[in-house]
């Protein structure tokens, strides 16, 4: 019982960060409501007994992530977003058509599944497990995001850098 | 006791959201935290799933999940300077060159 009214709750909090995200037409407003459907989502991993998920959660999605965001956010001085023609022809048909979507899928899981149901801290996922799985059967594939992590950071290095134009006299850099 | 279909009709709340908030917004870095959210919605999903048959390799793969979104994040962000410096512009619809 406690389980399903934690369950409901931070659940209520996730989806009403969501739609705040869409609500608001300021960047970091839709930040900061990223922030908060991040955080519920690592309760709800708590609940499911993903501590090790949770923790990543709150550290590289809600902490480093979202940084990155903020700072880009401030570094452009990005501010209102104006609306467009293309945007309202996305608003008619696109979300009726997603929240129907949405209801038949829910609907169906809701109804038509039995996919049965979980206790609170069904599965401990503590880092001491998660990090024999990692580090023995998927070995492979951690040292392979280990070098998508490392050509992650050149490509952004080598994009972010401003273009040299050692040519060009002052005042007319590109 | 919480049935799982209920997390994961909460995994496609989230997953719709991000969908309406990319086709709805202008903005080029909300609709990478649209992305975001995506992603986020399908985590919960398989974390539900790694607890309902008692399984740890759901929750791994929530870890790679998250390395290639921070390694997107930081790749998708450095290209936003970029064209920011080049169109002074962060609306998407004023950027239609591929070209930088």
């Amino acid at each position: 019982m406690l389980h399903l009214i934690l369950f409901l709750v931070f659940g209520a909090i996730c989806v009403a960060g969501a739609i705040n995200l869409l609500a608001q037409s300021h960047p970091i407003s839709s930040a900061l409501s990223l922030v908060v459907v991040m955080a519920s989502l690592a309760v709800e991993y708590l609940l499911l007994g993903a501590e090790f998920v949770a923790a990543v959660q709150v550290i590289v999605y809600a902490g480093a992530v979202m940084v990155l965001f903020i700072f880009v956010i401030m570094l452009l001085n990005a501010g209102e977003e104006e609306r467009t023609k293309g945007s309202k022809v996305a608003m008619i048909l696109g979300v009726p058509g997603i929240l129907t979507a949405g209801l038949l899928i829910a609907w169906t899981l809701i109804h038509r599944s039995n996919a049965g149901s979980v206790t609170l801290g069904a599965l401990p996922g503590s880092p001491q497990t998660i990090g024999k799985l990692l580090f023995h059967d998927f070995l492979l594939p951690f040292e392979v995001t280990s070098v998508l992590v490392l050509i992650a950071i050149m490509g952004a290095v080598v994009l972010a850098q401003r273009a040299e134009t050692p040519n060009l006299p002052p005042g007319k850099e590109i | 006791m919480v049935p799982v279909s209920y997390y994961l009709v909460l995994s496609g709340i989230l997953f719709s959201c991000g969908v309406v908030g990319f086709l709805i917004k202008r903005n080029i870095i909300t609709i990478f935290m649209s992305i975001e959210l995506m992603l986020n919605g399908v985590n919960l999903s398989f974390v539900a799933f790694a607890a309902r048959w008692g399984h740890l390799s759901g929750q791994v793969f929530v870890f790679f999940v998250m390395v290639v979104a921070a390694a997107e994040a930081a790749v998708g962000l450095a290209i936003i300077i970029a064209v920011y410096r080049t169109r002074e512009t962060l609306n998407v619809d004023q950027v239609n060159l591929l070209k930088l």
